[in-house]
């Protein structure tokens, strides 16, 4: 019993939030649905895309993005529809434009000065700094000869 | 060359800290709304629709109507607990000679007409959406919202959530005075 049900739990895959009624026949069609809703961002919950999310919205909009797609629009143009109603926001991979640019460039910044303070500091340990030694002064030298035949007897 | 090696690092935490402490006050003490997104539709044209009234009522509403004066487009449900909440200052504007159209989305006729019924009717005008199709067209995404349109049928101004007293007086009024005198 305990075996089966641990082998039933092998085929469980996480619930879909697409309905059975909202695919499409066509599984071409269907597919770029599919690709279009992963990048589509459900305002409601705004952390999920369309294609996870349970809130009616979403559900709205993946019906919105299969009509449009049996119409024949391009993927392109399906996306531009919504983000003229949505703004930027709604594409969960924000577009390269200049009030996006500080988002885009700021983590590749980060590791390179990242990467050039641990190498400076890596320098500064590595470097064979020349040591300058004064000489023993000449009590020093006695009392060191003193101690190395103390040593020595 | 001790102060060079700790003192880039720390210049570094410090300008991050000061950035975050900027937008910390920002959301804040300086009362910046961060679960507000920025409306892709001002300052555009309303979208072009036209929904049938809720069934049992006489006129539905149309893109052609928001074009004869300055008007509040609101979008609301029965089943939207913040929708009741805004309802009385709705009312308070109606009858300060305010046009408020209604966008009634996803709701059961009945429920809709009861609403009206038990807490009065500010709206001129209502297009019930019974798909939601045109509250996507809209841009839409949370009850209830609320556009100010200008005479000529220009979206000037989106408030998402209930409008409360103080909407009115520091956003509203004075946009459509401004929006009135030109």
């Amino acid at each position: 019993m305990k075996t089966t049900l641990l082998l039933l739990l092998l085929f469980a895959s996480p619930a879909l939030a697409l309905q059975p009624d909202e695919i499409l026949q066509d599984n071409v069609l269907e597919e770029r649905a599919r690709v279009i809703s992963k990048e589509l961002r459900c305002l409601v919950c705004q952390n999920q895309s369309i294609d996870d999310s349970d809130a009616p919205l979403a559900r709205d909009l993946r019906l919105l993005v299969r009509e449009r797609l049996q119409t024949g629009e391009t993927d392109d143009e399906v996306i531009k529809f919504v983000v003229d109603r949505y703004g930027d926001f709604v594409l969960l991979r924000p577009p390269v434009k200049a009030s996006t640019l500080a988002l885009w460039i700021s983590p590749v910044a980060l590791l390179l000065l990242g990467i050039f303070i641990f190498l400076t500091w890596f320098r500064k340990q590595t470097q064979n700094v020349p040591v300058k030694v004064k000489p023993l002064s000449s009590e020093e030298t006695a009392k060191l000869q003193a101690a190395l035949k103390k040593d020595d007897s | 060359m001790f102060a060079r090696v700790t003192f880039l690092p720390l210049a570094v935490v410090f300008a991050v800290s000061v950035l975050f402490a900027i937008y910390l006050w920002q959301v804040g003490p300086g009362g910046k709304d961060i679960s507000t997104l920025p409306s892709a539709m001002i300052d555009k044209p309303v979208p072009d629709f036209d929904l049938a009234p809720i069934q049992g009522r006489q006129s539905g509403l149309k893109s052609g109507d928001l074009k004869s004066g300055i008007s509040l487009v609101n979008v609301w449900a029965s089943w939207c607990p913040p929708c009741r909440v805004e309802h009385p200052y709705l009312m308070d504007l109606a009858e300060r000679g305010v046009t408020i159209y209604g966008i009634n989305y996803r709701d059961k006729p009945s429920d809709a007409l009861r609403f009206l019924r038990n807490l009065g009717d500010p709206y001129k005008q209502i297009g019930a959406d019974t798909t939601g199709r045109v509250s996507i067209d809209w841009g839409i995404y949370g009850y209830p919202e609320t556009f100010l349109v200008d005479q000529t049928g220009r979206i000037r101004y989106r408030h998402v959530g209930p409008i409360s007293p103080q909407v009115i007086e520091t956003i509203l009024n004075p946009l459509m005075d401004k929006i009135a005198k030109k």
